[in-house]
């Protein structure tokens, strides 16, 4: 068994669902629907031995259609080969079916693809975010997102529920202050209207310029 | 404002709590915080704990107080800016981010390096794992209360530092790695250091195993602690040390033999039962056989290029920027339009001292990346954590905890 046989395989049991891109740098993968999904992946654990699965990736192909994609990259640990699967999934519909039933290490990477990409997915056992904090309104990884971020609330906790702060990247991540003041001014900084009040403020070490 | 924990919407040990109080509202279960900011947790890991007495009976990890967003960073960048970035992955083995990420932008071009250049980068591959390694044993023993191992390891891993600081004339963040090549080549005083280091080396090693191995505290605390079984441990998807302790023999360096790893001989130590004490074991061994791997990389040296011969890839040197046009060309394009990479998609992994370091590349053309997706191996092993810990005392999780050797500016990115 290797990668060649497996997508053999698939497309036997698949027929035309299945569409080969082209191979390269010697990496082989399939794209099929995202209804035959869960399908395939049993196929590709229990028959073909793809018993890890390496990573799970959401991607946005702004302007595309569809506009996400999902990579599973499997690995089989028997014949040591990898085979790269890829559904597409419609901006309009973003759900996928989870395959953390097939794979356990699916689920923190699913949740990551819905915590940066906005993608769900049906099916599984506890879709939360994961690297931003539950409550966050944007999709980081997303295209039409900007790098220098988007103001959102911050999690309330016990301390301070309910105030509301913009998000500390707000105006760009790295906003250098050229001039003559000291060190902590001229670094760059992350520049937001919290530190803009700070500026604001007058530093009690800071000398008079004369 | 009153506050309600209905309020706290992301998981709170207060919420968790709350929702335990409605399951089972007799229940003398109590919910405890372990992190972000504790000793064991190495970095900004926050556990969420259910303990029943002091048995865990439930673990949610929380992840993502070190998120900086790498992969959104990347995608605004040209392949070589995002170099240094690499650094900041796993900052215990900066070096090793390094070698991966280069690879992985040279799969993509479809070009390969001269052997000097594979060489050292075996040599600094291996040199980081044993730094992880020393450091991953230091802290473990550290937090199951074996403090002199903790400053016999640092003081070694100290003479790695300064060999890191040799070659890029920086301690942690070395960014060494150039695409095509290196950033220049190893000093002379290198090689000498290395020697000296790898002499000093085995002595250390023994003395860590004659203070643990044996130790009957440390493997009372230690064996039949989080047993992880091969099942699960390939379930979950884990990698590196933390995976072949549960007895899966599988080393990327020898299943898939990238760089120049095919032409040195070393073994792959493995585990039996998959328990705290196991994967000290197979860490331990990793640093003896990396010791093997830079010996015989340093033995044979071969002599040549560094880097490649292509001013497409590769900047020129100054004095050929200087005094003549084509080079002058090639550096103005690579530093203002970066690379020019075919349009298509790789996926390039090393076995990196936490385990599998992939870097999934989506290229449109061009010299900025239209995704890459970094496959942290600490993300994946922390995933093991409930399984892991359930079913053992709140002090069997600092050991647990520290026999997994996460990194979480990887985990997080």
């Amino acid at each position: 068994m290797n990668t060649s046989i497996a997508i053999a395989l698939l497309r036997e049991r698949f027929g035309s669902d299945v569409v080969e891109p082209p191979v390269f740098r010697g990496e082989q993968g399939v794209q099929l629907p995202r209804e035959r999904l869960v399908e395939a992946c049993r196929v590709l654990k229990t028959e073909c031995g793809f018993d890890m699965l390496t990573d799970l990736t959401g991607l946005d192909n702004f302007g595309d259609s569809p506009r996400f994609e999902i990579q599973y990259l499997l690995y089989s640990l028997s014949h040591l080969s990898r085979l790269r699967l890829s559904v597409g999934v419609p901006e309009e519909d973003p759900v996928v079916d989870s395959v953390c039933a097939i794979w356990g290490t699916a689920n923190w990477h699913e949740r990551e693809a819905f915590d940066m990409m906005g993608i769900r997915f049906t099916g599984h056992p506890d879709l939360r975010r994961i690297l931003m904090w539950d409550g966050y309104p944007h999709h980081p990884l997303r295209k039409d997102f900007p790098v220098a971020g988007l103001p959102a609330e911050l999690p309330a906790t016990a301390m301070d529920a309910g105030s509301v702060e913009v998000a500390p990247m707000e105006g760009g991540p790295f906003v250098a202050v050229t001039g003559t003041t000291f060190s902590t001014r001229r670094e760059p900084r992350a520049c937001d209207s919290a530190s803009e009040r700070n500026r604001s403020v007058k530093d009690p070490h800071r000398k008079e310029e004369i | 404002m009153t506050v309600s924990t209905n309020d706290l919407l992301w998981i709170d040990s207060a919420h968790r709590a709350r929702e335990v109080w409605e399951q089972q509202p007799d229940s003398d279960r109590m919910i405890i915080n372990l992190g972000p900011q504790h000793p064991s947790t190495h970095g900004v890991l926050r556990v969420v704990l259910e303990l029943d007495g002091e048995d865990i009976t439930r673990v949610w990890p929380d992840i993502g107080y070190l998120h900086r967003g790498d992969e959104k960073i990347a995608e605004n960048m040209t392949y070589q800016q995002f170099l240094p970035y690499t650094d900041r992955l796993d900052y215990l083995a900066p070096l090793a981010n390094n070698v991966v990420y280069a690879y992985a932008v040279e799969k993509l071009l479809g070009i390969d390096v001269p052997p000097r250049c594979h060489v050292i980068r075996v040599i600094c591959c291996e040199l980081s794992r044993m730094a992880s390694h020393l450091l991953g044993l230091g802290c473990y023993a550290m937090d199951v209360g074996a403090m002199t191992v903790f400053l016999y390891c640092m003081r070694e891993r100290e003479k790695v530092m300064d060999l890191f600081e040799l070659l890029s004339g920086a301690r942690f963040t070395s960014s060494y790695m150039r695409i095509g090549g290196l950033a220049n080549d190893l000093p002379i005083e290198f090689v000498p250091g290395v020697r000296q280091f790898l002499e000093g080396l085995p002595a250390t090693v023994d003395e860590i195993d004659g203070l643990l191995t044996r130790n009957r505290i440390f493997v009372d605390r230690t064996r039949g602690v989080g047993v992880l079984s091969k099942e699960i441990a390939i379930d979950l998807g884990l990698t590196g040390p933390n995976l072949r302790a549960s007895g899966v023999e599988w080393d990327l360096r020898k299943a898939h033999p990238y760089s120049a790893y095919g032409e040195f001989d070393f073994d792959v130590p493995t585990g039996s039962v998959g328990d705290c004490y196991d994967r000290f074991l197979v860490r331990m061994e990793e640093v003896r056989q990396s010791r093997r791997i830079v010996q015989q990389a340093i033995d044979r040296l071969p002599g040549g290029a560094w880097h490649v011969d292509n001013g497409k890839v590769f900047l020129p040197s100054k004095t050929e920027v200087l005094t003549r046009m084509e080079p002058l060309i090639h550096q103005f394009i690579l530093i203002t339009e970066g690379l020019d990479a075919p349009p298509g998609e790789i996926y390039f992994s090393a076995e990196n001292p936490k385990g599998e370091l992939g870097f999934l590349i989506v290229s449109r053309g061009g010299g900025v990346p239209h995704r890459l997706k970094v496959r942290s191996p600490s993300f994946v092993n922390l995933q093991a954590l409930p399984a892991l810990a359930v079913g053992h005392m709140l002090s069997d999780m600092t050991a647990i905890l520290g026999s997994l050797d996460f990194v979480m500016g990887e985990c997080d990115r």
